[in-house]
């Protein structure tokens, strides 16, 4: 038996970590000791602080990784390079833009219920909504979420990337029943959400077990190394590769594993979706990126058949079900979902330009999605008394929005213009680098798919622009009018700044596309 | 040479077995006399359909106390190996474990203080 070595922990790589799980700490604690009336305060600002230090903090731990290059963290349980680097850095950008729709508020009341624990429609729950209960929890719970994704992508073994997703999605979960509206339809989603989260963990779990059969380590480079070298246990490898990457692609709502995605993003408050599609699916593919390019180089031809046929039913299926969706949130649900089969092909490359167009394409996918939710969190509907109530998110509540208010119409079409792949927005960059990587990988019959998809995907979201600026608003029979809210203008600072990150992206990609390139050559 | 995993595979099919037989056993032999007791849905310490009387709230005290006694029982599982391994992880093990009990305090300090140990 070997003696005990304890690992040398490089503290200062991992500030940004810490930083957000301390303070995410420090959040709880405030829960516990901070009186009511200036929790919410305290809170929005501790968040907004911590997260944008983070991200000054990747910035320069870049700096390092740029001179000294990359190094293994906490005895190879982390790994900071380029790639993960770069994944963090636009997590904490998209989390800051996040945590800033999740604080906002119209009237008073944010997005989350008064008491989650209330029965919907019972008095005490109204009495809770009278008395102006928050539940700032939403604020610390959303930080534990930030800090799981953060390790994710950047986890050097298969043990520390099971704690990364269960830390990230055990808040998410939570999260996604909290709504203040349609209580039960969030409550449903947040129960679905744990339910195929645990199987799925299940199948990530039961994969690892597997690969530690095969390997004898659950370090992704031992694994790696393993492959050449044992010969006769291929089922086993195998078994337990697939297995990872399933309990991955559960994450990033891959066809066949999607069934969760659109009731969850419809029934979860619409700020944690826009978080949730946004963060989560980045950090997801982050890790799946690690995964396959550290792990399955030798298994290529054994694993290309699996992969292929995940992205095509991706795609497809994600194309053809947004068409026919109703619902704003449900037709943003599955356009995720086609996207993730997009992201799927530059991770299908298997090359230095795959990881990068991949690296990209979450940047631009990211801004757009949590742009666009922010602003399905604004359009409400209006009774006959003029109360504001719930989000008015029936397609047809959406038509004749763009005379009412053409600022919010204008940003959503550029949102909607972006997911679709169209020149000068960010999308359209982040798809042809994807596309070209996947055509140097030898994957050219996907990318065909990949296209005719992309101008399937453009009919749905060009209908919605056109509903919104060239229809007659409706009006329902009992009087009730689709109406914009302001908020306290967060929302309105988050939007701006994925607008002119989407726009800036599409214009000047190249500062963005050299440092994601340069990211992909530091892969450890 | 056999290969090594056949025991593996004969240990599944035994737990198979065990399952299926045990469902399939209860089935043929069991006697099935059913009451309103037994068909309801089965929920542990409080009533499994909360009636609207109280304003439609239920009882969450049973899950506070199970959730903390999860909080305890983490800390036990960790702190036990700890204990046997304290002298050959020295000062490293000090530290970490030190740092672990903080972090699991911090929930504790969190339920104490928001009334989740008042009984009434």
């Amino acid at each position: 038996m070997t003696a005990f070595v304890p690992p040398e922990i490089d503290w200062a790589a991992l500030t940004p970590i810490l930083i957000v799980l301390g303070t995410a700490v420090l959040m709880v604690l405030i829960e516990a000791f901070v009186p009511t009336r200036v929790r919410r305060a305290v809170q929005t600002v501790l968040a907004v602080v911590a997260l944008g230090g983070a991200l000054v903090a990747v910035a320069w731990r870049w700096g390092v990784v740029q001179s000294q290059g990359g190094s293994e963290l906490v005895g190879g349980a982390l790994l900071e390079d380029g790639p993960a680097l770069f994944t963090q850095g636009v997590l904490l950008l998209l989390s800051f833009a996040g945590v800033l729709i999740i604080a906002d508020r119209y009237q008073g009341e944010d997005a989350f219920a008064p008491t989650g624990a209330a029965i919907p429609g019972s008095t005490y729950e109204e009495e809770a909504r009278r008395a102006g209960l928050v539940q700032t929890e939403v604020f610390p719970l959303t930080m534990f979420a930030v800090g799981g994704m953060l390790v994710f992508p950047a986890a050097g073994d298969l043990l520390t990337m099971f704690i990364a997703l269960e830390v990230l999605s055990l808040p998410l979960y939570l999260l996604s029943g909290l709504s203040r509206r349609r209580r039960l339809l969030s409550q449903e989603a947040s129960l679905k959400y744990f339910l195929l989260g645990a199987f799925s963990s299940a199948f990530f779990l039961m994969g690892m077990a597997l690969l530690y059969g095969y390997s004898g380590s659950i370090r992704l480079s031992e694994i790696a190394k393993a492959v050449p070298a044992m010969a006769g246990m291929d089922s086993l490898l195998l078994a337990g590769v697939v297995l990872v990457i399933v309990g991955l692609l559960f994450k990033v709502g891959a066809v066949p594993f999607h069934a969760w995605v659109p009731d969850v993003y419809q029934g979860a408050p619409t700020p944690i979706t826009g978080f949730m599609a946004a963060c989560t699916k980045v950090a997801a593919f982050g890790a799946l990126l690690r995964f396959v390019y550290v792990v399955t180089p030798g298994l290529t031809w054994d694993l290309s058949a699996f992969l292929w046929g995940i992205a095509i039913l991706t795609m497809v299926v994600g194309t053809v079900l947004a068409i026919v969706q109703t619902d704003m949130k449900r037709t943003l649900a599955y356009s995720s979902i086609a996207h993730a089969g997009f992201v799927l092909l530059g991770i299908i490359a298997l090359d230095v330009r795959g990881i990068s167009s991949v690296l990209f394409y979450l940047l631009a996918y990211g801004l757009a999605t949590i742009g666009a939710f922010g602003l399905v969190a604004l359009v409400r509907e209006r009774d006959a008394e003029g109360n504001i109530t719930g989000e008015a998110s029936h397609l047809s509540q959406w038509a004749g929005l763009g005379r009412r208010s053409p600022v919010l119409s204008v940003c959503f079409a550029l949102f909607l213009l972006s997911f679709a792949g169209i020149p000068l927005t960010a999308g359209f960059i982040g798809k042809f680098a994807v596309f070209s990587a996947a055509i140097a990988g030898g994957a050219w019959p996907l990318v065909v798919i990949a296209v005719l998809a992309s101008a399937a995907a453009a009919f749905f979201y060009v209908r919605i622009i056109v509903l919104m600026f060239f229809t007659e608003p409706a009006t329902t029979a009992d009087g009730r009018e689709t109406t914009v809210v302001a908020g306290e203008g967060l929302t309105t600072v988050a939007v701006l700044l994925c607008a002119v990150g989407t726009v800036l992206l599409g214009v000047l990609p190249s500062p963005i596309l050299d440092l994601a390139a340069s990211a992909a050559k530091f892969m450890l | 040479m056999t290969n090594p995993y056949i025991p593996i595979l004969i240990m599944g099919g035994l737990a198979l077995l065990l399952g299926v037989g045990g469902l399939a056993a209860s089935a043929v032999i069991g006697p099935k006399r059913y009451n309103k007791v037994k068909v309801d849905a089965y929920e542990c310490g409080i009533q499994p359909t909360p009636h609207a009387v109280g304003m439609g709230r239920f009882p969450i005290k049973y899950y506070l106390v199970a959730m903390t006694f999860i909080i305890f029982d983490i800390e036990v599982v960790f702190l036990y190996p700890w204990a046997v391994a304290f002298s050959e992880l020295a000062v490293f093990g000090l530290v970490a474990m030190m740092g672990f009990l903080f972090l699991i305090t911090v929930p504790f300090v969190y339920e104490w203080r928001r009334g989740g140990l008042d009984w009434d």
